[in-house]
């Protein structure tokens, strides 16, 4: 029989894995948006407003998207994980509350204006609409993220026992929301929600430029985009670096299976690379026969920022319940590669920029064609550290995961739900797909703007562009 | 056990409730509230979902999508945020009612999701048969969603711990009436012509299926549930007000006060859950005969979460205020949705 503590994790981890591409495309597109609402109100040039207009349209759908999968999230704590809610509502769920009232309101109610009411409201009320919708993505970041950096690194908080059922009770809200995560957290997702967004734009526009379509509405949307991924891309990974350390010294067990690190040892060198060399061996990525390459000293390096002999200790001095350590070790290894490669990306473009040949260069346009949704992909390869590492714990050190589900649930049940997640998820994705290479292929603006300037103005009393 | 932190307690909210309020019982009348302005909201767009089925042309189907359009994202979000405040200020009863009722509540969630999802891609596509399957999708999304719903509150207060009983289907039943009243009375303030003369009668029967289930449910549940006191004042009162605010709902209809019509069936969806909520109290699950102040969280998470909803409630109603007025007026015939 279906254990419906499998079932739940394996439901969670989907409905998650799903939920998070919407709110990565609508939290990096809010800044592109307001900066293009911006700049068609200041200088009333077509392009941009042609660029409002399109982008828009994939925001609102991705919203939706995102609005109806992530009810389903906040449904699930108490419905799968009703041992969870009963323990850490109390400090868990004020932030989901919060996050309702000052994040989704605001978003829900401005996105009608945003995308309904170009024509009804003025500049002013517009130019609002587009910041408030773009604050409400990023602030409902702020919140979930603060109910999840608590689950790694609990502060803040008591812990008793009412009826043999433990019981986390608020006691220094300042520690427990300003838990130690949560700022390396939020800025790690933010930048990796535009920089995936950034990936989306070049690579659409790539794809234009590739096939000789190449208005100025691509143009401008390849260069925007390379701009922003210039900025992002290294800025993710010397931020990540940091992180790892943090990560090391706050969560050590994760750290170690993200090492795959079994024995405790000084000076620990860091595996870039551990290909097995026996199939069985994929799961075991510390299996004796791998062809390993290794940078002596560097995980040391990393954990201790800055002392190549530190100890890192191994799991096999730790909980015995550990973490799958293969899904850890080779997700991170995963998103490490695949951040290094959008580095790789954005300074071969930017080479090209500056010899002016942008727009030139085939294998170029290729290479951002096929990174296109890479980003959004590495952001599931870091969740999936961060979630999966985290185990066997629910809340680090307080509560165990299988401990949180809800008790009454029955393996049956716990397994229908589960297929039809899996049914009803996949569709919904390939649907979103449709929609989205739909919108692209038919709605973006294919002949040049007809005019920069609105004609109706006399020249005297346009601003100056800037 | 405690923890790293040696940071010291804001004292003064951890002593006592803020002003000495009875804040469980404040935030037990506020949850029921805030699911009442869902119900209330959300209720006139599952409503125009059913009404849906009745337009036989373009025109006028996108003509009901666009009275909607705009409003509806934000409507939801009372739901999400009903979600959010019984997770945290009763995180026990939230727990318990939730997975008791695991299916029921996966039950809502698709059918939500077909209702959220089904306008926006009936607009993506103009070709027929495409449009029929949306359409569809779309009606039957905006009639299962109010109807689980309506289950899961029956379940709720009738402390059902099985999937359904008589009484809780009936009080689904009663929850989808409703919200068709609810729809064609927002369709008779937001559309002029054909749409508004044609869907008025239907939100009138509506009105009387629905009083005529409520009852039924009551008398019903009640038998099985016996501090489900029908023959008391409140409840009485409440079931008194809702045949008055009826009556007034037809007779404005009728009369063209369209206005007036809408404030009396949005004056029923709050009878509707006061009714539940006094029926309830002192308890908040009565499947377990879990009480409110059982289920309350500590002072301090109480103090704060009611300073952060005293601050956001008002502004949240101020954002709905500025949307609805961006869009006033009703819908023109060649107005669209996307
Ligand atoms: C575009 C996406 C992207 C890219 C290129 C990177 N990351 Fe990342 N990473 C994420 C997207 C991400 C994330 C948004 O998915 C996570 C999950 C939770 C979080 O805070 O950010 C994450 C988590 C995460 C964690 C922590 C996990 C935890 O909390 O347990 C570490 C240590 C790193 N990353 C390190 C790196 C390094 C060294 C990178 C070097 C290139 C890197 N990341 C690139
Ligand atoms: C959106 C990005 C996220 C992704 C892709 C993600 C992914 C996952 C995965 C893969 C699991 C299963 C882990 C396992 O059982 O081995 C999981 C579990 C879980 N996650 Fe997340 N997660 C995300 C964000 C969050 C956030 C923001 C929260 C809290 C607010 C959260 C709370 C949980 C809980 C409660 C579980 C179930 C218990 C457990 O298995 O540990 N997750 N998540
Ligand atoms: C597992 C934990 C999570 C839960 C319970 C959750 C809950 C929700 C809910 C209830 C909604 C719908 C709100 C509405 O009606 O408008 C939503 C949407 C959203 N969520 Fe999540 N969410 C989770 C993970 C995340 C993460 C990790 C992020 C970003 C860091 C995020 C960002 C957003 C955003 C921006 C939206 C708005 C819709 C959109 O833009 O697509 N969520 N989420």
């Amino acid at each position: 029989m279906i254990d419906p503590v499998i079932a739940s994790r394996l439901q969670f981890a989907v409905t998650t894995i799903v939920h998070i591409i919407f709110p990565v495309m609508s939290m990096g597109l809010a800044p592109f948006l307001i900066y293009f609402t911006w700049k068609e109100i200041r200088t009333g040039e077509q392009v941009y407003e042609q660029l409002r207009t399109f982008w828009t349209k994939i925001f609102a759908i991705s919203f939706v998207v995102g609005t109806v999968t992530g009810i389903v999230l906040e449904f699930e704590f108490g419905t799968n994980f009703a041992a969870f809610s009963t323990t850490a509502g109390e400090l868990f769920g004020g932030p989901l509350a919060i996050e309702g009232m000052m994040a989704f309101m605001l978003e829900a109610t401005f996105l009608g204006i945003f995308v309904f009411g170009r024509d009804r409201v003025g500049d002013v009320l517009y130019m609002i609409s587009a910041v408030a919708v773009g604050l409400g993505t990023w602030l409902s970041a702020v919140w979930i993220l603060i109910a999840n950096s608590w689950m790694q690194t609990p502060r803040g908080y008591e812990l008793a026992t009412e009826n043999g059922q433990p019981i986390v009770t608020l006691v220094d809200p300042i520690a427990a929301y300003a838990n130690p995560r949560f700022p390396w957290m939020f800025v790690h997702m933010q930048n990796a929600a535009v920089l995936s967004v950034a990936l989306f734009l070049t690579g659409t526009a790539a794809y234009f430029v590739w096939t000789n379509r190449d208005t100025e509405f691509w143009r401008k949307t390849m260069k925007i985009g390379l701009a922003v991924l210039l900025v992002t891309a290294p800025f993710q990974a010397i931020h990540g670096d940091a992180y790892g350390r943090h990560v090391a010294d706050t969560q050590p067990q994760k750290f170690a299976a993200m090492e795959a690190q079994y024995e405790t040892d000084s000076t620990v060198a860091l595996k870039l690379l551990a290909v097995p060399t026996s199939l069985e061996d994929i799961t075991d990525p510390h299996a004796d026969d791998l062809f390993v390459v290794e940078i002596p000293f560097v995980a040391s390096l990393l954990a201790s920022g800055g002392d190549p002999g530190a100890t890192i200790t191994g799991l096999n001095d730790m909980d015995a319940e550990r973490p799958p350590v293969a899904i850890v070790f080779w997700a991170f290894r995963a998103m490490v590669g695949l951040g290094t490669w959008f580095i790789v990306l954005a300074f071969w473009g930017g080479y090209r920029w500056l010899q002016g040949t942008l727009f030139e260069d085939d294998r170029l346009a290729i290479a951002f064609v096929g990174s296109s949704v890479l980003g959004i992909f590495t952001v599931e390869l870091g969740w999936i550290v961060t979630e999966v590492g985290r185990q066997p714990w629910v809340i680090q050190d307080v509560m165990k995961t299988h401990a949180g589900v809800s008790p009454g649930l029955s393996g049956p049940e716990a397994l229908t739900t589960l297929a039809g997640f899996v049914g009803v998820y996949t569709a919904l994705l390939v649907l979103y797909w449709y929609v989205v290479v739909r919108l692209i292929r038919e709605d973006a603006p294919t002949a040049p703007p007809s005019s920069n300037r609105e004609p109706t103005v006399p020249e005297e009393v346009v601003p100056s562009d800037d | 056990m405690t923890n790293g932190s040696l940071a010291t307690v804001p004292l003064a909210l951890a002593e006592g409730p803020l002003l000495g309020l009875p804040l469980d019982r404040l935030w037990f009348g506020l949850v029921f509230a805030v699911f009442g302005t869902f119900l209330f909201l959300d209720g006139f767009d599952f409503g125009v979902g059913a009404l849906f089925a009745t337009r036989r042309t373009d025109a006028e189907r996108e003509q009901l999508l666009a009275a909607i359009g705009p409003f509806w994202d934000g409507n939801e979000v009372w739901l999400v945020v009903f979600g959010g405040m019984l997770f945290a200020v009763f995180p026990e009863a939230y727990a318990v009612l939730f997975s008791r009722h695991y299916l029921l509540m996966f039950a809502i969630l698709g059918a939500l999701i077909v209702r959220g999802l089904a306008p926006e891609m009936y607009e993506q596509r103009h070709d027929e048969t495409w449009q029929r399957w949306w359409g569809r999708a779309f009606v039957a999304g905006s009639v299962a969603s109010p109807f689980f719903l309506g289950v899961f509150a029956g379940n709720w207060l009738f402390g059902v711990e099985s999937a359904a009983s008589a009484a809780s289907l009936l009080v689904g039943l009663a929850v989808v009436a409703l919200t068709v009243a609810d729809g064609a009375a927002y369709l008779g303030l937001k559309t002029r012509g054909d749409v508004r003369l044609e869907t008025r009668p239907l939100g009138h029967l509506a009105q009387i299926a629905y009083l005529l289930l409520a009852v039924a449910a009551l008398l019903v549940g009640s038998r099985s549930s016996p501090y489900v006191a029908i023959g008391s004042a409140p409840t009485l009162g409440l079931l008194g007000l809702t045949v008055l605010l009826a009556v007034v709902h037809v007779i404005a209809g009728r009369a063209g006060r369209h206005y007036l019509a809408f404030v009396a069936v949005a004056g029923q969806v709050y009878a509707l859950v006061a009714l539940v909520a006094t029926l309830l109290f002192p308890l908040i699950d009565p499947a377990s005969g879990l009480r409110i102040e059982a289920a309350v969280v500590s002072t301090l998470a109480l103090n704060l979460t009611t300073i952060g909803a005293t601050v956001l409630l008002p502004l949240v109603v101020t954002y709905f205020v500025v949307l609805y007025s961006a869009f006033s007026g009703p819908v023109d015939e060649g107005d669209n949705y996307a």
